[in-house]
């Protein structure tokens, strides 16, 4: 008899005594196992408690901003009886029609005139201050679109001043509110699209966000025409042609410590190497999109990185063997399978470059700037930026305007992430 | 000529180049019959690119460096000897006189800059002139150059790849030159700033108060610890208090509680959290929360309750940080192998009991690592704080008190047109330089966790 | 079986994988007329000596080849030599098919596009169609040119591939276990396929099938190890080994 392999084991004192099978009906058990399953249901409740809170978050923030910023799209507007046979404005029909109309329109004293219509119309409300100081320009576009106004008496509608658009939506001081009461249906709510199509004012019924949105729309073009030529670039090379050594590897971490530096550090940067060092212009927008491009950059080359890497290795052997030179197989083959996730990468770091401040505060652009910029080099804000002066306003009209601007913001990232979630849905390829 | 006109020009020739040298190079392939590294094609995008790049880079080169000849050259002028030495003064009759010769100006405020702006405009015709000159030589001479190379066995394809690949390192070294300029500039202005400030002051003193900086001993008022308090008190205690717990708790409801359908819609909700700009969050935290926070501050009976407190701020950053917390803890808990829960399944645990002692455990590397990176982000934040919380600078326990945080700090201190040489102004430089080490340090220590465990696995 | 001079000459190659010694003093001649079978257990190098016969060895940082590989007595490795063109001439069908996510046309008219082979959209169609009838597959795609290549069953993607691979006008094809992806039945047709290509072009098969091997080839070499350790006739080398390893394994008695 062979010996056996398996060893002697020695048996412990503890296998002596007989082994009694767990009882799964005792009333010890059961109630243990009840507690187990509430805990388990409790546990549960809790996941689904955070998923809810942290939706809840979101849906709270989006409820109050709209509900703070929808009557900033809209004004309030007081009918005014206007006559401008008395007002000796001279001003004729003709020279209206001409090439000299702006010149003459502007010299006619128009501003006078209405603050008198104003005064004569509703003498107890405050008569020319119950008009914004910029109700003259409406007639002022009325008349050149219609000259036959001047000789006529007509009725227009015209934006109130800043205290009483508060108080006609609810929130001003009391003697604002006694004015609205007395002026009855005398007011009226349009659409304020001076909103859309003015700059940055000091009278809230005046502020508009096109010089914010232009100054960053101009921005962004920089930031893109920097950020996406190198961004790709760059990735192109650190996937395919990079030597696998100390130099790249350095590459590889330096690009992806950069994804992480905050904001604020760029915007130093930017303080410090184009306004200190290149004297480049203060809070123009090719020192803005200079400085967002840097910190765009890398979010573009890793997006970019995951892209290429994404494409069947099989794919470029194939070129190759067909005798593709290696450049070829990069623009023949790979990149246009990349192109989505590259699109789609750089669409979310865009829109993660349009909601920035800190940066663009830190270049200068936190001025009052009466006027979109005309150029890349003219000193110019941006629609965040905007929106950051404008919640420092002590005046209460402001209140809404910010938080229209803030859900005119919203609604472009929206479009811009909606696009790149588009993008990456249709073209996902599987492998 | 202006510059628009000479690039347009420039890309004319570079057209015309690559459609003469393709026309050559197909008469040469048409009569002979072997195979050709290089398509005509190719050859034409050679010339071209031989006739482009050269002039461009020069008027690169030109355009940063004439506006200095230029000038010199004015100030060399007879008429430029009555200016001020160099200084201030000095460059605004420069650059008026500058924009009087653009004719972007009409009239001065000094007459001494109307008298210099014919000198400007003649030295800015000159080397203009100069400039177009040698752009267009330099585009002629390197298209004739690459045209005469143009010969059947010249690889064309292969020079056209060799520059193609230089310009893939030159767009990747760009990354580098950033790396560099940030440490750099960084580095220099707080070197500077030291100069100043003993750096045992700065990191060590518990007094900041920049409006009263005594010009002897500005340490005194530049002790950044309690901004450093304010930072950690308010990223990484408060905002971390709220982020964690609902970021995890997501997660693991995500993972294993939720259905596919369900989760195909919640994941991108909490992706929108994190695309909400921080100006929108700042606004929203002074608006609603801090009064909020107040009123309930007062209502449980503390009486310095202020309305920029840190719990404001802290709670907003919370909220902005969850789907940071919530993706790497999602990632990290879908890479555990199912074998490992089935195991647990089998034996008869519940689902809660597994995700508790099995799962969590397992993904808590990956869980960590992407703790500390959203600590990294909520330090790093600052338009929040800017909005919500205060300018003091206090070392307090109280969240429902006022405290400040260092990227406050540093956009208060470069507010105005303070010089670049004063200490406040760089030591908006030295916190920024403590933000990104400390940034960068929590980056490292995170990657570091989430690499070991990744071998845990693989 | 023949007098002319080889196709290709190895001379005592050797191929590293970093500190790895993959291929260890081959030498072998590949004939015009012949197809020749490279066999042997797996990992023991055949599929390493292959790529370098077209220098595909390049695209792994970490790969060094020494030794001498000629076509037609210029050697591959030579600085002048250029690789795209050697490429084209040396062509290579993978072991899973890997036709490009483009439409059937296009996978077999890239090749002939880059190199410039064709000086007319005509001339272009009269090379596609030649070379999808030489593989055998024309008369299945002809009124599907623009559909995708993806979409084509497992044999007829593989057949794709040799298409595209004959469209660049080669002298040699490389085949690396073209047929271990696919079912029984494409197997045979692939098989005829590499019969009624033998001779126009030299044809190289790594195989793990012996019996494969010896209905396709008329010349076998026997890998083992990182070594040849024989190489003859193939019916020589099937009845009537000289090596006592190639007869274990061509007995079955390993591998």
């Amino acid at each position: 008899m062979s010996k056996s392999l398996v060893p002697h084991a020695p048996v412990s004192t503890a296998e002596v005594e007989p082994h009694r099978p767990t009882d799964w009906r005792s009333i010890a058990m059961e109630r243990r196992i009840r507690r187990r399953y509430a805990a388990e249901r409790r546990f549960r409740l809790l996941g689904l408690g955070a998923v809810v809170v942290s939706a809840g978050f979101l849906a709270f923030l989006l409820v109050v901003m709209i509900a703070q910023g929808h009557l900033g799209f809209v004004e309030t507007r007081v009918a005014l009886p206007l006559d401008l046979r008395q007002a000796r404005l001279g001003l004729t029909a003709e020279r209206l029609r001409g090439p000299g109309a702006d010149l003459a329109l502007a010299g006619a004293g128009l501003e006078r005139a209405v603050d008198a219509a104003a005064n004569r119309a509703y003498p107890m409300q405050g008569g020319a201050a119950l008009l914004s100081d910029g109700a003259w320009l409406r007639v002022r576009d009325r008349i050149k679109r219609d000259p036959h106004l001047l000789s006529r008496p007509f009725m227009l509608t015209l934006p109130v001043a800043s205290a009483i658009d508060v108080a006609a939506k609810g929130n001003g001081t009391p003697a604002a509110e006694r004015s609205v009461a007395a002026l009855g249906p005398r007011l009226s709510r349009g659409i304020a699209w001076s909103f859309f199509s003015g700059a940055d004012s000091t009278d809230a019924t005046r502020a508009g966000i096109w010089g914010g949105l232009k100054g960053s729309l101009l921005t962004m073009l920089v930031t893109l025409a920097l950020a996406f030529p190198i961004g790709v670039l760059s990735a192109i090379y650190l996937e395919e042609y990079a030597p696998r050594n100390r130099a790249t590897d350095f590459l590889e971490v330096s690009i992806n410590n950069l994804a992480a530096v905050p904001s604020i550090v760029f915007g130093l940067l930017g303080l410090a190497v184009f306004i200190g060092t290149l004297h480049l212009p203060r809070s123009a927008p090719i020192v803005g999109g200079l400085t967002l491009a840097l910190m765009t950059m890398p979010v573009i080359v890793i997006a970019s990185r995951n892209a290429i890497r994404a494409v069947a290795p099989s794919i470029r052997d194939a070129a190759l063997a067909v005798g593709a030179s290696p450049i070829q197989v990069v623009s023949h083959h790979v990149l246009p399978l990349a192109a989505p996730g590259i699109l789609t990468g750089t669409i979310i770091g865009m829109a993660r470059a349009l909601g920035e401040t800190a940066p663009l505060l830190m270049i200068g652009m936190r001025a009052f700037i009466a006027a979109p910029p005309g150029s890349l080099t003219d000193p110019a804000t941006a629609l965040p930026v905007q929106i950051f002066l404008w919640s420092d306003q002590v005046s209460r009209g402001f209140v809404e305007k910010t938080s229209a601007a803030i859900l005119v913001l919203l609604v472009f990232l929206l479009a811009m992430n909606g696009v790149a979630i588009l993008l990456r849905n249709r073209f996902e390829t599987r492998w | 000529m202006s510059s628009l006109t000479l690039l347009f020009l420039i890309a004319a020739l570079g057209l015309v180049a690559w459609v003469v040298a393709r026309a050559r190079a197909r008469r040469f392939r048409r009569s002979a019959r072997q195979r050709f590294s290089s398509l005509p094609q190719h050859h034409g995008w050679y010339v071209a690119l031989c006739t482009v790049v050269p002039a461009l880079t020069f008027l690169l080169i030109w355009y940063l460096v004439s506006p200095a000849l230029v000038t010199d050259a004015v100030l060399a002028s007879p008429r430029a000897a009555t200016l001020p030495t160099a200084g201030f003064e000095r460059a605004a009759i420069l650059s008026e006189a500058r924009e009087i010769a653009a004719g972007r100006a009409f009239g001065a405020f000094t007459p001494l800059a109307d008298g210099l702006a014919p000198a400007y405009a003649a030295a800015q015709t000159r080397f203009d002139a100069i400039g177009t000159t040698v752009a267009l030589l330099l585009a002629f001479a390197g298209g004739a150059w690459s045209f005469l190379r143009v010969r059947p066995g010249f690889s064309a394809r292969t020079h056209n790849e060799r520059l193609v690949m230089a310009l893939l390192l030159a767009a990747s070294l760009v990354a580098i030159a950033i790396s560099a300029g940030i440490v750099l500039s960084l580095l220099v202005e707080s070197a500077r700033f030291f100069r100043m400030v003993p750096i045992g002051d700065f990191l060590l003193g518990t007094r900041w108060n920049p409006s009263v900086i005594d010009p002897d001993d500005p340490g005194a008022a530049l002790g950044a610890v309690p901004l450093f308090w304010g930072t950690f008190f308010i990223g990484a205690v408060i905002a971390m208090a709220v982020a964690v717990p609902l970021g995890l708790m997501s997660a693991i409801y995500l993972t294993q509680y939720a259905t596919p359908r369900t989760r195909r819609w919640i994941k991108p909700l909490l992706e929108v959290l994190a695309g909400v700009p921080t100006v929108v969050y700042g606004y929203f935290a002074a608006l609603t929360v801090a009064p909020a926070v107040r009123q309930a501050g007062a209502a449980l009976g503390i009486a310095s309750a202020s309305s920029e407190s840190a719990l404001a701020a802290g709670l907003v950053m919370g909220i902005m940080i969850i789907p940071f917390v919530s993706s790497m803890a999602d990632d990290s808990l879908a890479a555990v192998p199912a074998a490992m829960r089935d195991g647990s399944l089998a034996m008869g645990a519940t689902s809660a009991e597994t995700i508790k002692r099995v799962l969590v455990p397992a993904a808590l590397p990956g869980v960590i690592g992407g703790v500390l990176l959203a600590v990294s982000r909520a330090v790093g934040e600052t338009m929040i704080v800017v909005m919500a919380a205060s300018g003091v600078a206090t070392l307090t326990l109280n969240p429902f008190a006022s405290t400040t945080t260092v990227t406050k700090q540093i956009v208060d201190l470069l507010t105005g047109e303070a010089a670049f040489t004063s200490a406040k102004t760089l030591a908006a430089f030295a916190l920024g330089l403590t933000l990104f080490v400390v940034t960068l340090l929590l980056n490292i220590v995170a990657l570091m966790v989430v690499r070991r465990y990744r071998e845990a696995y693989e | 079986m023949s007098n002319n001079p080889p196709k290709m000459t190895a001379s005592h190659v050797d191929v590293h994988y970093g500190s790895n010694h993959a291929i260890r003093d081959v030498s072998i001649d590949v004939y015009q007329e012949d197809v020749t079978a490279f066999i042997g257990p797996s990992g023991c190098g055949k599929s390493t000596f292959l790529r370098s016969l077209n220098r595909m060895n390049d695209t792994i940082p970490t790969a060094r080849v020494s030794g001498d590989i000629r076509l037609d007595g210029e050697d591959i490795y030579a600085r002048g030599m250029d690789v795209v063109q050697l490429r084209a001439r040396v062509g290579m069908v993978f072991q899973k098919p890997n036709p490009f996510p483009k439409s059937i046309y296009e996978n077999v008219a890239y090749g002939p596009k880059i190199h410039g082979l064709a000086q007319s959209k005509a001339e272009l169609d009269r090379i596609v169609e030649r070379s999808l009838t030489r593989a055998g597959l024309w008369n299945e795609v002809k009124d599907r040119l623009s559909d995708s290549g993806t979409t084509l069953s497992g044999g007829q993607q593989q057949r794709l591939c040799i298409g595209r691979a004959i469209a660049v006008d080669p002298e040699v094809i490389l085949m690396d276990e073209p047929c271990s992806a696919l079912d029984p039945v494409a197997t045979a047709r692939i098989e005829e396929l590499i019969h009624d290509l033998r001779g126009r072009y030299a044809i190289v098969i790594v195989t793990h099938n012996m019996q494969q091997a010896a209905r396709v080839s008329q010349r076998t070499a026997f890998f083992h190890l990182g070594q040849l350790i024989e190489y003859g006739d193939t019916s020589d080398i099937f009845t009537n080994p000289r090596q006592e390893r190639t007869k274990d394994y061509i007995t079955g008695r390993y591998g």
